[in-house]
């Protein structure tokens, strides 16, 4: 995101101590700019939702889910998970550091919570490790946990995948982040066969990365409601 | 960890484990953290929460006094009880402690206020 002064919603400060902190935990960078810029750009959209439970899935600083919190008036409850416990933390002191409430928990992907929640997320949010990768640097101990993606890096996206249609509730609407080498059409196909439908919310280049935001909602199913 | 957040977890990704909820709070250090009390958003919020598991949170942590253990219809119009389920829910935070699965007795630590329930590979069921 571009920090200025045009746009709506300021940027959350991010809640590290220090720049070594980034050495542990992913710091925003592109891919969370543009999903900042995509969530800004569907803030009606998110606002009349009305959600009540919102959930980020790998949130890293945190940055977005205070974004969410803010454009939402801190209507709703803000959930988020990280493998990275140093990661939950600087989440939760981004959320304190803008006035916001986050609720964060060390889990892979969404594990601790997703008995519970399941069919009451409203708003689910994945910046996923997209980065193409050979497969063992996936979900090592270090920092390129938070980027290593694996094959096609969709190894770690397509463990998630599975488990959106019983996580989102009825209006619920899913949002994520990926490179062109993820093969977006693919994504479309399995997420279709799932029942959702697939829209490009946000797109940009940097350096050599092509960068997009998902968005899934239901297939309505359509007439015969009366 | 806030009450709230206790709330939505469970240990049911345990290999074998099909009652993993609620986990048993054990506290070692809680705090009262100021949260803008707003009846509206708690009401909105307990539709969301199993009351039970809220209570017995409460109870394990040492906020329960004042909590019925099921809730009338009628506590919408009690100010005094949703200002202590505002309590309850929002403000209690447990620093550290533990969180231990009812079926299993599996432990995950609260570290610095956060719950941590990371699982080794074997653990994990499908």
């Amino acid at each position: 995101m571009s920090i200025n002064s045009a746009s709506k919603f300021s940027t959350p400060v991010i809640g590290n101590r220090n720049s070594e902190d980034f050495d542990h935990v992913y710091e925003p960078a592109e891919d969370s700019f543009l999903l900042l810029d995509a969530l800004e750009n569907e803030h009606f959209y998110l606002q009349e939702l009305m959600p009540s439970i919102c959930l980020e899935v790998g949130c890293g600083s945190g940055i977005c889910i205070t974004f969410l919190s803010q454009i939402l008036e801190k209507s709703a409850l803000f959930f988020c998970t990280d493998v990275n416990p140093l990661a939950a933390e600087m989440a939760f002191h981004t959320g304190c550091k803008n006035g916001q409430n986050i609720h964060p928990i060390v889990c892979d992907l969404a594990n601790g919570v997703e008995s519970r929640l399941e069919g009451n997320v409203d708003v689910l949010i994945f910046n996923p490790p997209y980065v193409v990768t050979p497969s063992e640097e996936v979900a090592t101990k270090g920092i390129s946990a938070s980027w290593a993606g694996g094959i096609r890096g969709r190894e770690v996206v397509d463990r998630f995948l599975p488990k959106i249609n019983k996580l989102l509730s009825p209006k619920g609407v899913f949002y994520l982040v990926g490179i062109e080498e993820n093969d977006p059409a693919d994504i479309e196909k399995y997420m279709s066969r799932q029942g959702f439908q697939m829209t490009m919310v946000g797109k940009r280049r940097a350096g050599r990365e092509h960068l997009f935001v998902l968005k899934f909602t239901r297939i309505k199913k359509s007439g015969r409601c009366q | 960890m806030k009450l709230l957040t206790h709330n939505m977890l469970t240990s049911n990704i345990i290999k074998g484990v099909t009652k993993g909820f609620p986990l048993k709070i054990v506290p070692v250090q809680v705090e009262i953290k100021d949260v803008d009390y707003n009846p509206a958003f708690v009401v909105r919020t307990l539709s969301k929460v199993d009351w039970p598991a809220l209570h017995q949170a409460a109870v394990e942590t040492g906020f329960g006094d004042g909590l019925p253990e099921t809730l009338g219809e009628n506590f919408q119009q009690d100010e005094e009880l949703l200002k202590k389920i505002h309590n309850a829910l929002l403000q209690v935070e447990v620093i550290q402690g533990e969180l231990v699965c009812p079926e299993s007795g599996r432990k995950f630590p609260i570290t610095n206020g956060i719950p941590n329930m990371l699982l080794q590979e074997h653990e994990v069921g499908q």
